[in-house]
């Protein structure tokens, strides 16, 4: 059924205000999307990053729900266990089913570099969980790092632009595609500013028998260097240009969400965000070509798998 | 206020009052205040679903406004709105009136 | 004078590393989360054939290293599951930042930690470097001396733990291949003894309480960091007595009771030998062929390091002569290993001026003998007899050249 606005819109938030994310951040949209998404019980699970500091400086909360942080690197285990239990409970009648949806959120650092062997573990032992990445493309909780989700290119504190490099030099690792290589149920990118489209993703992963993964696209105004009131737009700017695709591999079938009747000119994408500035310098135009190559040829591969 | 000693305070830290961030007013922060125009609004719910910080106060389905409490001022609900039904002012002139 | 009836077990003989599996069937706990680590990878094997056979009701997750080992039973222990887990060495290091996770978010998760050393150079055998690398983790360590105590602390480890004046987890150490992969005598008691005794986990708060949602795991600054580290230390002095009671309640039981440390022809003794773990079995053994010799040798067993016992380690020590404190782990560089530290300074608190040595020994399974700990006793004389205590810092067993 389509989701409608009119029709969610009235529901109770499960992430109360008084958080304390920057101005701007889409995380705390994103989150927001999700969960109201999500018909029944919740349980989240956080690692550390700018999700979990905003959202649990001690004595406040702003969960609704039942939350858990623990560490940086393996919520996925964490979920796991809680699933388990869940499980276990359940069968030895300790507690009633109560059809609970288990969450991750986390950020890139968490999923695609330090927490890569946790969640690859629990989805390869088919932990029942949704695991939605908040990807913002570097370490943002830290102030700015690279990570293996930081597209080429860009600025980050450890990937500085100096008198002989230009930022990041290696392309962002495929996750999407690690992850889906795993065969799990429900695999998909999605994005804030196309919300039925995440929402819909949502309700299907957490309807699939069995581990579920989101890679959700999340722009930082502080960490990609635009005002905070862009940041939707920001994000609308990365499916046109082909930067984010929107696809889903639904077992097993690979299905485009979102094909921009024109491709907008990855220039755009670029002269969008601080992050790229320098790119925009003459000497830096070989560069800016290769990226331009390198999303048309990501593009074409993607759209030849959805075929 | 005066700050509760380890006998007083929740084991290990644990927050039984779920969603008491609520008190912490972020609204502080604000430099900018988002004015809805409701000749303009349609209720289309763009600026409820876009809302980093679930400030677009809502009712059977209709905007209301918006909590100033919580509100930080992004201006995404302005730059998003499809019928430029709010505008962004600056919180100093808005408090004047 | 009526005699106690204790409870009647079954006598076997089993592996160190069968017989933790096999409390761990007997306690059937909800979740477990293991993976397997030589010389713990008895206990992980036997209990998968324990799920495979549909003998437990746990849900077994076989994780993909220790860190999710301890980092699943951190999530099932918060959803209100009592999870079990087992490691040893350089899984147990692998785990140290999640120990510290387990303790400050009060997880009374149970480990059998079969002590193994470690790397490099690599060593799979035994010493008790693993641990006492963890511990100032916030774990509760007891140590098995042999496989009847490595049953008994199985199951007792549950019951400390849960207390709800400590809500703490707790490991319980055995040595890697002296005792996890020997044949031991070992009673054991009937399935639902050790079920009642454990009882069911009734935690105060849990994930899975939909009713009541509950943040675990906030985050804490400068204004109530401290004041929830100062809440641990209170759960650890309540160990100290909670670990009593138990042991005394799990000796009326069965006839076998357990104390925070366990003194062997000590009273009278001028010399003592402190020690954890298996070798305190050679230990008596020496003190039995010194006393044999008219030599008034004793030995002081701690059976819990942390929380460390001080008073009851000080007052058994206070009028002996010459001690020696053995260390199997080494802290380079320090003023004494973790034994000799503990002991001193408990020593030291109360005014009493021993003369105390402290022998490193056992490194990555080098075996202790009988012989080597008479030898001991023969040191001490002589510290007795010259007054001179230096070297403070020896080797015992090894090649010094």
């Amino acid at each position: 059924m389509t989701i409608k606005l009119k029709d969610i819109c009235n529901q109770q938030d499960r992430l109360a205000p008084g958080h304390r994310a920057c101005t701007g951040c889409s995380e705390t949209t994103i989150v927001r999307q999700v969960l109201q998404a999500i018909n029944g019980p919740v349980v989240v699970a956080t690692p550390t990053g700018c999700l979990e500091i905003i959202t649990s400086p001690y004595p406040f909360t702003s969960w609704r729900v039942p939350w858990i942080h623990v560490a940086f690197e393996s919520v996925a285990s964490v979920l796991a266990g809680i699933e388990t239990a869940n499980r276990s409970l359940v069968k030895q009648g300790k507690i009633k089913d109560q059809d609970i949806h288990f969450v991750a959120f986390a950020g890139d650092g968490a999923t695609y570099d330090i927490g890569l062997q946790f969640i690859s573990g629990a989805i390869e032992r088919g932990h029942k969980f949704l695991y939605i990445c908040l990807n913002n493309e570097a370490y943002m909780n830290t102030g700015i790092q690279r990570s293996s989700a930081t597209p080429q290119g860009a600025w980050t504190t450890t990937s500085p632009v100096g008198k002989v490099l230009p930022g990041k030099t290696q392309p962002r690792k495929d996750l999407t595609a690690i992850i889906a290589a795993h065969n799990i149920p429900y695999v998909a990118q999605a994005a804030p500013h196309a919300w039925r489209d995440l929402m819909t993703k949502v309700q299907k992963a957490v309807a699939a028998d069995g581990p579920s993964f989101i890679n959700v696209l999340s722009p930082c105004p502080r960490g990609w260097r635009y005002e905070p009131n862009e940041t939707i737009a920001i994000s609308r700017l990365a499916a046109d240009s082909c930067v984010w695709p929107l696809y889903e591999v639904d077992h097993g079938s690979c299905r485009l969400n979102y094909k921009p009747s024109q491709r907008s000119p990855l220039i755009d994408w670029l002269k969008s965000q601080g992050r790229f500035g320098h790119l925009l310098r003459p000497e830096n135009k070989p560069l800016v070509d290769e990226l331009e190559n390198w999303v048309a040829n990501e593009w074409a591969r993607l759209v030849k798998r959805c075929q | 206020m005066a700050q509760k000693g380890w006998k007083e305070i929740s084991l290990a830290g644990l927050v039984a009052d779920p969603g008491n961030s609520v008190a912490y007013e972020t609204g502080t922060w604000r430099a900018f205040r988002p004015v809805i125009d409701f000749d303009k609004c349609t209720h289309c719910m763009f600026c409820w679903i876009y809302c980093p910080d679930g400030t677009i106060m809502v009712e059977d389905s209709k905007v209301l406004g918006v909590d100033l409490k919580h509100c930080k001022g992004c201006g995404i609900c302005a730059t998003e709105c499809p019928r430029k039904a709010i505008i962004m002012v600056e919180e100093a002139k808005a408090q004047r009136g | 004078m009526q005699e106690t009836q204790y409870v009647k077990g079954k006598f076997v003989a089993l592996e160190g590393d069968r017989v933790v599996a096999e409390v761990m069937r007997q306690i059937n706990p909800d979740v477990v989360a293991a993976y397997p680590i030589t010389p713990q990878t008895e206990v992980v094997q036997t209990f998968s054939e324990f799920v495979a056979d549909g003998r437990v009701d746990t849900e077994f997750i076989a994780v993909e290293s220790e860190h999710a080992a301890m980092s699943a039973c951190i999530g099932a222990s918060a959803a209100g599951a009592r999870a079990l887990t087992a490691t040893c060495g350089a899984g147990l290091a692998l785990m140290w930042e999640m120990l510290w996770c387990a303790s400050g978010l009060r997880c009374p998760i149970a480990m059998a930690v079969v002590n193994r050393s470690l790397s490099a150079p690599l060593n799979i055998l035994t010493d008790q470097t693993d641990m006492m690398g963890a511990r100032d983790t916030g774990w509760i360590q007891i140590y098995a001396e042999n496989h009847q105590e490595v049953y008994d602390n199985a199951i007792q480890a549950v019951r400390i733990a849960e207390h709800p004046d400590v809500v703490l987890p707790v490991m319980h150490g055995l040595a890697g291949f002296v005792l996890g992969h020997t044949l031991g005598r070992v009673e054991m008691l009937p399935d639902e003894v050790v079920k009642e005794f454990v009882g069911s986990y009734k935690p105060r708060y849990s994930l899975l309480d939909i009713e009541h949602p509950t943040t675990f795991g906030a985050y804490d600054h400068w204004d109530y960091f401290f004041e929830h580290k100062r809440q641990q230390w209170e759960g650890m002095n309540c160990a100290l007595k909670v670990i009593a009671e138990v042991g005394e309640e799990y000796g009326k039981l069965t006839g076998r009771h357990y104390g925070l440390v366990e003194p062997y022809m000590l009273e009278d003794a001028e010399v003592a030998i402190v020690i954890i773990g298996s070798a305190a079995g050679a230990v008596r053994v020496a003190a039995d062929q010194m006393r044999a010799q008219g030599v008034k040798a004793g030995m002081l067993k701690i059976r819990c390091f942390r929380p460390f016992p001080p008073s009851a380690v000080a007052g058994a020590l206070k009028d002996k002569k010459a001690i020696a404190v053995m260390d199997r782990s080494s802290c380079f560089g320090a003023e004494g290993n973790p034994v000799f530290i503990e002991v001193c300074s408990s020593l030291f608190q109360r005014g009493i001026r021993a003369k105390v040595v402290d022998y490193t020994y056992g490194l990555g399974g080098r075996d202790t003998v009988p012989g080597e700990f008479c030898q001991v006793y023969r040191d001490l004389l002589q510290v007795v007899q010259t007054g001179v205590a230096e070297p403070v810092f020896r080797y015992l067993g090894l090649r010094d050249f």
